[in-house]
């Protein structure tokens, strides 16, 4: 089967998700552009858009609308091309339209499993739950009489397990888009031992027409992205644990959160990725490799009780950030969530005495902005961490520990066989994190 | 022709530019429409002039408001902006990216006839209401419809970068290239000395570097980059037209007024290309007509105001006025005498690249800058005029070298 014949029917399931709109966006845009080559004038494409909830894929169809509209805008020039044998589509507006309406009308909308009996590529990208994911794709695995390939958007379950479990034959590789799929460059592609060489080919060739960049990871539990995030982030809480002993809760979330930010020059505080990722999804996909990975405690009760008492973060439909550990105005942190009194407390009551005893920044210091994509950005970094390491402030220690465990975890997904090598980790970590510096370096010991 | 009456220009007014640039620009807060902008210029030159009682007739030069802000019957919003102005007579005119240049022709026309002493003339243009891939379908308006479907989807960047593409084949792409940057650097220098400039707050210090970026044919179009080209702009400027009665009526010192000259206009059949790509050959005739009427010679001004739509019109534009021989005008801006203080100083406060391009506004804008010079009004961006050459040219063009209008002025 070509590329071409791979992609004519298409399943995203849970389409109606955070994940699976952005895939089903992405795939449909892919499938038209196919579509409309003129060697394809005779073939049909259809992609099953599959969830659960109505509402969900009424949200879908919007996003698609206001999605697809963007990209056309961006690639008016080379759509111009595609359609100059359309004497009725004159303006840009006319071409833009029209190419909305050409990816829209590949789309199937349904609640239900049976039209993805047809497809020959099924995404999966419904919550991370084992049990649920083996449930559906036996149940189809079972119906369809094509010999589907699957892709996984699995966060953290190992390849081979869900194969085994739902007996695909191999038919599965874990391709592990990062969120927002349709702007993240990269995506992670996870193979078992019996994934069939033809479906990783294949999803070279696919992700190179998306224009990801990806990185290879080995079948272990978490991969390589959340191999390092929930250590990282893990850490993040012992140390809060740590300095809690002696001292307030919300004061050592902040003096974290903003070590982890603006002493490590990070796009943001390492509790405000895990509240942008949401406290359930966290501590589901600690569940899943706490349980697979024996020989660590990959396990927060702190992040339990949140959950129990309903701080989950995450984000609304509209993309902003939902309160979690912090509470956020337009985006920015205002407060903090302490367990005992379980309510927020403002930033500002407790900002200028935590400042004072972190102490300042190194003075080369830029903010994350002003280095990520900066010519001058080795110099910038390494100037500032030679200065940060003769600090002898309390936040150039934290700091310095900080750098460390993330330098340490990186290392040990090398060791451990999950990542190829170091440059991997340090791509995910720049890639898919937006960190201006790999984890792998020279700055730390 | 000799014009038979004496004819000025006085009480000028910009608006800001807004745009992508300025501080105050948010593409997604709302904005003041064509009716603010209108009111904001005409009302500024009345309040000069002692008010609308003192107008014999309006005269409003607009492009596309039909499509940019479904709007049209333009002459309407006069009474808006002084009760005085109601039951006067009112006309709006168009002519693509020259209309604001033939709304001040249509004013002159209506002095020289004797059936005005006083115009009020405005042009406008507001185009932030959509995205500029929207905006190039209606800007496409400047040009043949029957060649729509065959342009490029940014379809006047399309053209002007073929033009680019024939000039450095004939004449060399790097040095060209040059010119254009150097082009770029003078507009952004000239328009941060003026407050109302689109890139007044431009703040960049490599100007010319950045702007020899290589051109991205895949995204945009083959010869040109984004820096090559005016920005979308929206703004209003208005001037009032008068006789020598006029003055007195209104009781303007000379002084305080621009002599209009002479003035020349060309057409260009719309539906054919142009006959050599290199060339500005309708400038050309419009700029010879207008020194023939005025009985003055390139070597007799001391600024122009030229349409540089795109860099490359700007350095062709050069050699359609007569300072470079063809092929030459890439050395003559390269070697800096298009500055401010260089040989012969083209567009003072930024011209369409700096200052900001309200299509339709554009040459009522290049009129009220010219007035500003050379009645010493133009703040930090003025240029010294000397004695001898006391003259002031402006060239104002509607689509690809299609439409053009060029005024020469005189210190009052
Ligand atoms: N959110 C992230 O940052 C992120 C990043 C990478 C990978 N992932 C992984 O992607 C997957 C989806 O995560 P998400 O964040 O998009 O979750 P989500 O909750 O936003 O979306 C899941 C969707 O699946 C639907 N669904 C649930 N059960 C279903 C069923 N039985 N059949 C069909 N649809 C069903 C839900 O209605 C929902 O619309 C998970 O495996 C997650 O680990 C998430």
């Amino acid at each position: 089967m070509t590329y071409v014949n791979r992609l004519q029917n298409v399943t995203v399931l849970g389409a109606g998700g955070k994940m699976g709109s952005g895939i089903l966006l992405l795939t449909a845009m892919e499938m038209t552009d196919l579509s409309l080559l003129p060697e394809n004038k005779d073939k049909d494409f259809i992609i099953n858009a599959v969830d659960v909830s109505d509402k969900a894929l009424s949200g879908l169809m919007d996003f698609l609308k206001t999605q697809v509209t963007k990209a056309a805008e961006k690639k008016t020039v080379i759509l111009r091309e595609t359609y100059k044998d359309r004497s009725d589509l004159i303006e840009n507006s006319d071409i833009i339209k029209q190419y909305v309406f050409d990816v829209m009308k590949i789309v199937r909308c349904t609640t239900r499993l049976e039209p993805c009996y047809d497809s020959t590529l099924i995404f999966e990208a419904i919550k991370e739950d084992p049990d649920l994911k083996v449930k559906i794709l036996s149940q189809i695995v079972g119906n369809n009489k094509k010999s589907p390939w699957f892709f996984t958007n699995t966060s953290s379950i190992p390849i081979h397990e869900l194969d085994e479990s739902a007996k695909l034959d191999g038919r599965i590789l874990g391709f592990h888009f990062y969120n927002p799929p349709a702007v993240q460059k990269l995506a992670e592609l996870i193979s078992s031992d019996s994934t069939q060489k033809e479906v990783i080919e294949f999803a070279l060739q696919y992700a190179k027409k998306l224009r990801k960049t990806i990185v290879h990871s080995n079948d272990v539990a978490g991969f390589i992205g959340n191999g390092h995030f929930m250590r990282d982030a893990l850490f993040g809480i012992s140390e809060v644990e740590r300095l809690s002993e002696k001292g307030s809760f919300v004061e050592a979330v902040y003096k974290i959160n903003k070590v982890s930010q603006d002493f490590l020059i990070r796009p943001m505080g390492i509790f405000q990725l895990v509240d942008y990722v949401g406290l359930d999804v966290c501590s589901y996909i600690m569940s899943v490799m706490n349980s697979r990975l024996s020989d660590q405690n990959l396990h927060s009760s702190l992040l339990d009780s949140l959950i129990v008492k309903g701080v989950v973060g995450g984000q609304f439909a509209d993309g902003s950030q939902k309160d979690g550990l912090l509470k956020y105005e337009k985006g920015r942190p205002v407060g903090i969530y302490n367990p005992d009194e379980e309510e927020y407390t403002l930033i500002s009551e407790f900002q200028e005495k935590c400042d004072k005893e972190l102490g300042t920044l190194p003075k080369a210091t830029l903010p994350w902005r002003a280095v990520i994509g900066n010519p001058a950005k080795k110099d910038i970094l390494s100037d500032h961490f030679k200065e940060l390491n003769s600090m002898k402030t309390l936040g150039a220690e934290l700091a310095g520990n900080y750098g460390e465990q993330s330098k340490k975890i990186a290392l040990q997904l090398v060791t451990d066989n999950v990542a190829r090598n170091e440059e991997d980790v340090n791509t995910i970590l720049l890639t898919g994190f937006y960190h201006s510096y790999g984890p792998i370096n020279e700055y730390f010991k | 022709m000799k014009l038979r009456k004496k004819i000025y220009m006085t009480a000028g007014y910009n608006t800001i530019s807004l745009g992508t640039g300025r501080k105050e620009f948010h593409p997604k807060k709302s904005r003041p429409g064509i009716d603010h902008y209108i009111k904001e210029s005409g009302k500024a030159t009345l309040d000069k002039i002692g008010g609308g009682k003192n107008v014999d007739e309006c005269v409003i030069g607009n492009f596309m408001a039909a499509r940019f802000n479904k709007q049209a019957n333009l002459p309407g919003f006069f009474p808006m902006i002084d009760d005085d102005l109601k039951w006067k007579p009112a006309i709006a005119v168009e002519g693509a990216c020259a209309s604001g240049g033939l709304a001040l022709v249509t004013g002159i026309k209506s002095v020289l006839a004797e059936t005005a002493d006083v115009v009020l003339t405005i042009g406008v243009e507001v185009q932030n209401t959509v995205k500029a891939i929207y905006g190039a379908d209606i800007l496409a308006g400047a040009g043949w419809y029957g060649e729509r479907k065959t342009g490029h989807a940014y379809f006047f960047p399309g053209k002007f970068s073929d033009r680019a593409g024939a000039y450095f084949e004939k004449y060399g792409r790097e040095k060209s290239r040059k010119a254009l940057a150097r082009w770029y650097r003078n507009a952004i220098e000239n328009a941060r000395l003026c407050p109302t400039a689109q890139e007044f707050h431009n703040k960049i210090e490599d100007l010319e570097t950045m702007a020899l970026m290589e051109p991205n044919p895949k995204a945009f179009v083959n010869n040109l980059n984004v820096f090559d080209c005016s920005k979308v702009s929206d703004a209003a400027s208005a001037i009032a037209i008068v006789s020598e009665d006029g003055l007195h009526r209104i009781s303007i010192s000379k002084d305080d007024a621009v002599e209009i000259i002479g003035f020349g206009q060309a057409q260009y059949d719309i539906t054919k290309p142009p006959a050599d790509l290199t060339r500005l050959e309708t400038t050309e005739t419009a700029v010879k007509k207008a020194f023939e009427s005025a009985g003055i010679t390139k070597d007799d001004l001391a600024m122009v105001e030229c349409h540089d739509c795109f860099t490359i019109a700007g350095v062709m534009g050069t050699e359609a006025i007569g300072f470079a021989k063809p092929g030459e005008g890439a050395d003559f801006v390269a070697d800096g005498n298009t500055t401010r203080d260089g040989k012969i100083p083209f567009n003072t406060t930024g011209g369409l690249i700096g200052w900001g391009h309200p299509t339709g506004g554009t040459g009522v804008h290049q009129a009220v800058t010219i007035w500003e010079q050379l009645t010493g009004k133009a703040g930090d961006a003025q240029i010294k005029i000397p004695d001898e050459k006391p003259y002031g040219l402006s060239v104002n063009m509607g689509g690809d070298d299609k439409t053009v209008v060029a005024i020469v002025y005189k210190r009052g």
